[in-house]
């Protein structure tokens, strides 16, 4: 293979990427080395296996991929609006959209609201850590190696270009040669990876990890919609495994699974991708759904209504989630029968949604509501998520949708949901726990000025696209004619100004990590109800010292009136800890390893690495370490610490 | 009394009899029966069902406790998807089983329409 | 040792992670049943479509795949009275069903490897056509799995040479042992509706 094979050359807009790339790796290295913070790196974060660590890695890697997916989007956006320019060509519009699409699903949402979940669900259920705090670490690094892999793909190789749907045959490797669709199956299929075993994880940790007298009916919601969300990752995830998989053979090994010779059935692959792919939109919604619960319930000051619908409304979506995911693709042709069955089932996801969100409206009804930052978003998701559904709804009418389809109409009616859904939930989300993981709340005035810039951009970007897609703008293309310009510009107009809302988050971020007051009380906001903020800020690595009996799903709210706290010193035990290990990180470096050898095809070299993984396995089936045991002496000191009762 | 009965692996020679049993009488059902290929397809792919719920009773142990109910919970519901993703999959794909053939193929040989036109009419049989 | 024999109170029930682990290993093998259902799916909608290449009821031959099944069964029969042994406290006994578990593991390996084989010469591979890439694929996902499995059993095998009957390695048994059932209950299926609905259809 020549070099400039390897490396993707003659786009200056490439050429800048490395550039960016060489930089930030050097300046990295450089204030590693400066600041001899090499081993720091090693033994406090490479090798954790703490889920609160773990879940700020999550964190910051969605961040970084929000931002990534963004100047995608705002590439796309340029181009729409001043076509003539020829920002974009054709073939780079293509990587541009399938990288857009598949970073903000897979290396973002789902990340991101994983992280989430990863800090907080073990707070709101009393547990000391996950069921498997390895598994943990070896989950978070296959995501992020997952996520490396795609991304290099813009400067080694050449990005893949068939969509984030990835359909088959033009993804297939007659259309498709060269690596760059072996970057997004192999990246995903490591990621998946990550998520599934994730998704294990929290929900034994759910199920087996629960504060004493907490019942199911007892977890705080966002607790629920994660084991339900996990519930869907356990099914849904092995059906992407597999989907990845033949289609990896078929274009490696030669196979004809998806082919148009051998006569291969190229409509599978939609099949299979979207019975992933629909459970994968509830992936990324119900959590966003607990989040906003949470966050309603809390600066309403009122206790969520309706909790019993409110957990099998999850319940329901969940259930339906699996049986609807022909209406992504109506216009396949199945026939009239198979279509009407989809239509139904898609439509009746409208009531549980429904429910929820009519049980958040009577939440706030006669509430003392704080304005606070999160709960700004959380109240903007509401009517804005709502557009989204009702268009959604649109869409789900078989016969309509031969309008809709692959339109602007229907690039909108998504952003209206993962947009509002999930993007606003992991805002609200960060904002509300940022104290309880990072000790210090965000800067309540700029974090406003982020939430009506990103809001009001995201409105002006978006609903234009409707009226483009009625007037039957297609999604997908580079060039659009000039009787388009208005709305187009407009659209591109929105998506800069959503991009200077980001720009103001982070600046929040950076401003509010020099000058934000520290927090030292427990319930930063004063408004929590549930036991993540009974524990003191900061978080102690074991958590909890001690667990009072769980009598409602407002946990906190009854251990404030009985006085209980998480300290309670007649019941002090030695807390047992999981160690750190190098190994997840090992694993899965030889595993990014393994899938870089066969993105390139590159078969014996694969084989070395697949071998390595088995070596690796083995050496961990023999580990026998248990962990340590912090004393009790260590524990009373750091809960007094914490809780300001020593004497000065 | 329990004691007595653990000593002796009977309800493992049971499954294992069962099992070996319940075998035969698939490839008699299958190869030997002069039954319609509708029923013998519905006959045998229950005898496996029987057959998979002996391995999880009694080998695997669905019903201990010591753990949750989450064994059998998700072991359920993992059937249930699993008979969503087939059944669903060829009612889904079942256009390709009538529409798809004739014109559509394009191999070059000739033997592909052929055994296309053959697998075509076995599937109504289904 | 009496409490090691009723259920509740196993051995390897006998610590929290212990139960952690084992109800783990559940949920997972949930997903291993989406995995493969998603195959038996794509082989289903993939069927007859041969292409020109022989068809499945030229090649299958009930006897090879009758031993293959019965040798299987007989394994998943073995892996149980391991755990039996297991639970009646008997470490020699344990190692000595694992072990012949695992000889026929390799027996049933051994006769699928010949059965590859014997397809290719025929003309059957998995670039053939759609019809067999679904076949291989979903024969071979299972082949792997019981690979992995023998390789996990070795491991366990010299754990407990090094450690005996303790909270830990009983674990792991136990999971093995679900782990082999679970690749029975698979090849049940595949048995049913790979090779015999292949030769009646």
């Amino acid at each position: 293979m020549q070099l400039d094979e390897f490396f993707v050359t003659g786009e200056p807009l490439i050429y800048a990427g490395m550039v960016s790339i060489v930089l930030v790796s050097a300046t990295v290295i450089f204030l590693l080395t400066y600041f001899k913070r090499w081993k720091w790196l090693w033994q406090e974060w490479l090798t954790t296996v703490d889920h609160k660590k773990i879940g700020i890695m999550y964190i910051l890697s969605a961040l970084a991929m929000l931002f990534r997916g963004g100047v995608d989007a705002l590439m796309m956006r340029t181009q729409l609006a001043f076509p003539d320019m020829n920002f974009l060509n054709s073939q780079h519009y293509n990587e541009v959209f399938t990288t857009h699409g598949t970073i903000m699903i897979i290396f973002m949402a789902m990340p991101f609201l994983i992280g989430l979940m990863n800090i907080i669900v073990p707070l709101q259920i009393g547990a000391r850590d996950f069921a498997f705090p390895f598994l943990n670490a070896v989950s978070f690094w296959a995501f992020f190696f997952g996520a490396m892999l795609f991304n290099l793909s813009f400067v080694i190789g050449g990005s893949p270009d068939a969509g984030w749907t990835n359909y088959a045959p033009l993804a297939g490797s007659e259309l498709s040669p060269g690596p760059g669709i072996n970057f997004y199956l192999l990246g995903l299929q490591l990621s998946g990876i990550g998520t599934l075993a994730t998704g294990i994880n929290l929900m034994v940790t759910i199920l087996r990890m629960r504060a004493p007298g907490m019942t199911l009916m007892k977890m705080p919601i966002f607790t629920w919609s994660t084991l339900i969300t996990t519930f869907i990752i356990i099914f849904a995830f092995p059906i992407l495994t597999v989907a990845l998989a033949l289609m990896t053979i078929d274009r490696i090994f030669g196979a004809h699974f998806f082919t148009l010779t051998g006569e291969g059935l190229p409509m599978m692959w939609a099949n299979l991708f979207w019975m992933w792919g629909h459970p994968e939109v509830y992936i990324v919604i119900l959590p966003a759904f607990g989040i906003f619960s949470e966050v309603i319930a809390s600066f309403a000051q009122k206790q969520i209504f309706g909790y019993k619908t409110m957990v099998g409304a999850i319940v329901i979506i969940a259930g339906l989630s699996f049986v609807v995911w022909v209406h992504h693709f109506f216009t396949m042709g199945a026939g009239a029968f198979v279509n009407s069955v989809f239509s139904i089932s898609t439509m009746m996801i409208a009531i549980p949604t429904g429910v929820k969100i009519f049980n958040w409206l009577a939440t706030l009804y006669k509430s003392k509501i704080i304005f606070s930052t999160p709960m700004l978003w959380s109240l903007a998701f509401i009517p804005s998520f709502t557009i989204g559904g009702v268009t959604g709804v649109m869409l789900g009418m078989a016969a309509a949708d031969y309008q809709y389809h692959n339109s602007y109409f229907l690039v909108s009616h998504f952003h209206y949901v993962l947009i509002p859904g999930t993007v606003f939930a992991c805002f609200a989300g960060l904002i509300f726990w940022y104290p309880k993981i990072f000790g210090h709340k965000l800067n309540e005035r700029i974090g406003k000025w982020a939430f009506w810039l990103f809001l009001i951009g995201f409105h002006v970007c978006f609903f234009p696209q409707y009226f483009l897609g009625l007037d039957g703008m297609a999604r997908r293309i580079f060039t659009v004619g000039p009787e388009w310009f208005t709305l187009n510009f407009i659209s591109t107009l929105g998506a800069f100004v959503m991009g200077l809302g980001f720009i103001v988050f982070v600046h929040c971020v950076i401003y509010s990590f020099r000058f934000s007051p520290r927090d030292v009380e427990g319930d930063v906001w004063g408004v929590g109800r549930t036991l993540e903020w009974a524990t003191p800020t900061p978080i102690p690595k074991y958590n909890f010292a001690t667990l009072p009996e769980i009598e409602s799903h407002d946990a906190l709210i009854d251990m404030k009136e009985k006085g209980q706290t998480t300290f309670d010193r007649n019941k002090l035990e030695p807390i047992h800890m999981p160690s750190y290990s190098g190994k997840p990180f090992i694993m899965t470096a030889i595993m990014f390893f393994a899938s870089f050898a066969l993105v390139f095809e590159w078969i014996p070299v694969a084989v070395i690495g697949l071998v390595g993984i088995i070596i690796m396995m083995f050496i961990r089936s023999f580990d026998y370490d248990d962990g340590y045991h912090i004393e009790v002496d260590e524990v009373i000191e750091t809960e007094e610490k914490a809780r300001g009762m020593t004497d000065e | 009394m329990e004691k007595k009965q653990n000593k002796y692996p009977i309800n493992h020679i049971i499954g294992f009899a069962l099992s070996i049993t319940l075998t035969i009488i698939a490839v008699w059902t299958a190869l030997s029966s002069d039954l319609p290929v509708m029923w013998i397809i519905i006959a045998i792919m229950a005898l496996a069902v029987i057959q998979a719920g002996i391995q999880l009773f009694m080998f695997m142990h669905i019903t201990e406790r010591g753990a949750t109910h989450a064994p059998w919970n998700m072991m359920f519901h993992a059937f249930v998807i699993a008979a969503i993703v087939v059944a669903g999959s060829l009612f889904t794909m079942s256009f390709g089983f009538t529409h798809d053939h004739g014109g559509g193929d394009h191999q070059d040989d000739s033997g592909g329409a052929e055994s296309h036109e053959e697998s075509h009419d076995d599937h109504e049989g289904h | 040792m009496n409490e090691h024999k009723t259920d509740g109170t196993a051995l390897e029930y006998s610590t929290h992670q212990g139960q952690m682990n084992i109800v783990g290993f559940w949920i997972f093998l949930a997903a291993e049943i989406s995995l493969f259902s998603t195959l038996f799916a794509t082989y289903a909608v993939l069927f007859g479509r041969t292409a020109g290449a022989p068809e499945p009821a030229e090649l299958f031959e009930a006897g090879t795949v009758l031993i293959m099944t019965f040798i299987l069964l007989t394994s998943s029969f073995t892996c149980g009275l391991a755990i039996h042994n297991m639970r009646e406290g008997s470490l020699k006994g344990l190692m000595v069903w694992l072990v012949i578990t695992l000889l026929l593991g390799l027996g049933f390996l051994g006769f699928e490897i010949y059965e590859f084989v014997h397809y290719a010469h025929e003309g059957a591979t998995i670039g053939s056509s759609a019809f067999w890439s679904g076949f291989f694929t979903l024969t071979g996902t299972h082949g792997v799995h019981v690979t992995l499995g023998i390789g996990w059993m070795i491991a366990i095998l010299i754990q407990l040479k090094q450690h005996g009957l303790t909270a830990v390695t009983t674990r792991k048994v136990f999971i093995v042992g679900l782990y082999w059932h679970f690749l029975d209950v698979i090849w049940i299926f595949i048995f049913t509706s790979v090779y015999m609905i292949g030769m009646v259809v």
